[in-house]
């Protein structure tokens, strides 16, 4: 996209964008300094007092707001008059920031992240608080923005949506959040959630018909707006012979091909994604919690909330802006402003749990493959199959069945006895075994960051490998 | 004298198309909700908070408004595109150089991205308020359907352009299918399918070849994957979209607080 272009005609381009961008941001921050004004919402956060005079100003959100804009339409100023490349993070942050993250940083950050803001979230979702966060972010974005590296990555066409849906999830999910923390607090009092205040009826003609009709038109405009600003990319004739790297499909699967990372396809590709929709499903049959049905709400089903925004979130929602922003040529890991050179390489010594344990613990080589003449033609693969697996891939196999049939009787008895009771037998295996194989994933994650782990159980002749 | 807008307000034609005076006063508002076709979607009247945005985001109504702008422009389009490897790419060069009303192209390609996000969004909240819990256990399980449906849709359409980025894209995309346990020539058990020694599961018989119709992505997929994309998934989306807003009603309209 920037190919062929010098420096000064890249910061160009770059600032034909990042003009508008920062005055939209400017006009953001002063409508909502306007707003806090209007709606008598202003409070003061500390006086500020002006030498000589000896009096104070109060400096309350709004001017704070206010000033914040104001900062915003100097970048647009300095970005608008072909000084982009000031308005960036200076390169050795930019290379600090390349040389620290890799898959592990980013899965265990992203995780880390979310804990903080689960648990912090009574201080997260003031709007003070949220606002500025808000800010950062678009700020972060516009400082980037200068950098060709990360420019031509957020920037193509097809991979401005992930941009859209990353803001889009901040914000719902402050919505959400906000909503939840304050309902916590109204049950707590004994009073109702805010859902319940807005009890009262009323008609849908005009009330909701006309949000509808405005909803639509407002949509369209963004449409037409959207299709106007963005091209739709078209690369050249599709050709057999001339294979892209990295080759990949679709952002939204991303997560899933992300996966493959540390799955064989059958089970990134097929087995996982059957049991996220199977699991998606089961949800409002395994959840028997009556609870916080109809309003925002985290304290009355914190286990359901817990487990299904590590799912959203975590699981799927990083693993695609991870597989489409930071995955380039041969799948490698490339840090936001790092240049996606196809000839990185990157040593891959994966080792098998069957090779750990035969050749390096007891020092002799795999067992072999018994032969099984004597068994008929349709019978000996599955005799082979299983002889190898109960044989050479013993200890995967031990472990594998340990975690899959051993563990959910344990978790029922020691660990959730009350969900146990409550939910009965067959809803809590369902559940159990649903959570174990989303579990599996950081396990696989973890294991091989550790250990360099490569399958627990791998029987390549028959593409089997776990 | 009567206005021209009372002309035409008490014409034959205006009252027989529709069927209830204007929606001016509280009676004729209601009548307004019975009687017309499109709005009888709706209850009549409806709880505050079913229709603030804080609560519903209006996700799933952008998802719908989303699906009719494809539905419109993607019918469009098709007046433009042949789905065969001889056409389709210049097709769309066409599209993007020639005809001024190119612009469908994108406006139906940033809206079925757009459509993915929002169904996802919907599901986000339908599930932070909990409105999967009973009456509505069977609307959500429509509702993954849906969601199944929309990326299927999205990826169908992703093939068309027939461009690298479209052929590489289905071609990683459905590579998974050839592990699919027993039913992939390269997945776990495909060895235990056999007939007299004769593998049954080969490049030619498994479920990637059933997903392209060939062993590779070539002319018989474009020509199924077009298929699926423009009639088939788009119909079994609006039937299940009809169960979906039916059942919002049966099981007592938007959820809320008991
Ligand atoms: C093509 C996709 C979809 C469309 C067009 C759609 C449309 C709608 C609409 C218009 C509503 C009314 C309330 C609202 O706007 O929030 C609704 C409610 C609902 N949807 Fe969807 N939906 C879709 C997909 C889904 C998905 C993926 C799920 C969940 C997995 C889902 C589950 C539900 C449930 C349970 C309700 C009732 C919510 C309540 O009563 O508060 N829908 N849907």
């Amino acid at each position: 996209m920037t190919h062929g272009l010098t420096e000064a005609q890249f910061l160009e381009m770059a600032a034909s964008f990042l003009g508008p961008f920062y005055i939209a941001l400017a006009a953001m921050n002063g409508l909502a300094a306007f707003y806090l004004w209007r709606t008598n919402q202003m409070k003061t956060w500390f006086k500020l007092p002006i030498p000589f005079v000896g009096k104070s100003v109060n400096v309350t959100n709004a001017l704070v707001w206010l000033a914040v804009g104001i900062v915003f339409a100097i970048l647009a100023a300095v970005a608008g008059s072909g000084l982009a490349s000031w308005a960036s993070l200076p390169e050795s942050w930019r290379e600090a920031i390349n040389k620290g993250t890799g898959p592990v940083i980013y899965s265990v950050g992203t995780s880390v992240g979310l804990v903080v803001l689960y648990f912090c979230r009574g201080f997260f979702v003031r709007p003070a608080v949220a606002w500025s966060i808000w800010n950062l972010m678009w700020l972060f974005l516009g400082l980037s923005m200068t950098d060709r590296d990360f420019y031509e990555i957020v920037a193509k066409p097809d991979n401005v949506p992930i941009v859209m849906l990353v803001f889009l999830l901040a914000f719902f999910t402050w919505l959400a959040t906000s909503r939840a923390v304050e309902n916590d607090k109204r049950i707590e009092n004994g009073e109702p959630p805010l859902e319940k205040l807005d009890n009262e009826k009323v008609l849908v003609w005009p009330d909701l018909v006309y949000i509808e009709l405005i909803c639509m038109i407002a949509l369209t405009a963004f449409l037409i707006f959207w299709a106007i600003a963005l091209p739709a990319p078209l690369e050249e004739a599709a050709s057999s012979v001339k294979t892209p790297n990295p080759s990949k499909a679709p952002w939204y699967f991303l997560g899933l091909q992300e996966m493959l990372v540390y799955y064989d396809p059958w089970m990134a590709g097929v087995v996982l994604p059957s049991l996220i929709v199977a699991g998606l499903m089961a949800i409002p049959y395994i959840d028997f919690n009556k609870k916080g049905n109809g309003y925002y709400t985290i304290k009355e089903r914190r286990f359901s909330y817990a487990v299904f925004q590590f799912g959203f979130l975590e699981m799927w929602v990083t693993l695609i802006v991870l597989g489409t922003l930071l995955r380039g040529p041969n799948w490698n890991f490339f840090g936001p402003y790092e240049h996606w050179d196809a000839h990185k390489v990157e040593a891959l010594n994966n080792v098998n749990l069957a090779e750990y344990f035969w050749e390096r613990g007891l020092g002799m080589s795999l067992p072999a493959t018994p032969e099984l003449l004597w068994l008929s033609d349709l019978l000996r693969p599955f005799g082979q199959f299983f002889s190898i697996l109960f044989g050479r891939e013993l200890p995967g196999t031990l472990l594998v069945l340990g975690y899959f049939v051993a563990l959910p009787p344990i978790l029922a008895v020691f660990v959730m006895p009350g969900f146990y009771k409550r939910m009965g037998f067959l809803r809590f295996m369902v559940l159990a075994n649903l959570m174990l194989f989303m579990a599996s994933l950081p396990i696989k994650m973890v294991l091989r960051w550790v250990f360099n782990l490569k399958y627990l159980i791998s029987i390549p002749e028959f593409f089997f490998n776990f | 004298m009567p206005g021209l807008g009372e002309i035409i307000r008490e014409s034959q034609i205006w009252k027989s198309i529709f069927r209830h005076p204007m929606p001016l006063d509280r009676r004729n508002r209601i009548v307004v909700m019975l009687t017309n076709f499109f709005l009888h979607l709706h209850p009549v009247s409806i709880k505050k908070q079913g229709i603030a945005l804080s609560y519903t985001w209006c996700m799933g109504g952008v998802t719908f408004f989303l699906f009719l702008v494809e539905t419109v422009t993607g019918v469009l389009l098709m007046f433009y595109y042949r789905p065969t490897v001889e056409w389709a790419y210049t097709d769309i060069q066409m599209l993007r150089d020639v005809h001024s009303l190119g612009i469908l192209r994108e406006i139906h390609r940033w809206g079925a991205h757009a459509m993915v996000i929002t169904v996802w969004l919907h599901m986000y909240r339908v599930f932070l308020t909990g409105s999967y819990k009973p009456p509505r256990e069977f609307n959500w399980v429509i509702g993954v359907f849906l969601l199944l449906l929309t990326l299927l849709l999205s990826f169908t359409g992703y093939l068309l352009p027939w461009d690298q980025l479209a052929v590489w894209a289905i071609t990683v995309g459905s590579n998974m299918a050839r592990a699919t346990p027993i039913l992939g020539h390269e997945g776990p058990g495909q060895q235990l399918l056999t007939l007299g020694g004769v593998d049954m599961i080969t490049n030619a018989s498994d479920a990637r070849f059933a997903l392209l119709g060939a062993r590779e992505v070539g002319e018989e997929t474009l020509n199924r994957f077009y298929i699926l994309h423009c009639i088939a998934i788009p119909l079994a989306v609006a039937l299940l979209l009809a169960i979906h807003f039916w059942r919002v009603r049966k099981d007592g309209g938007i959820s809320g607080p008991l």
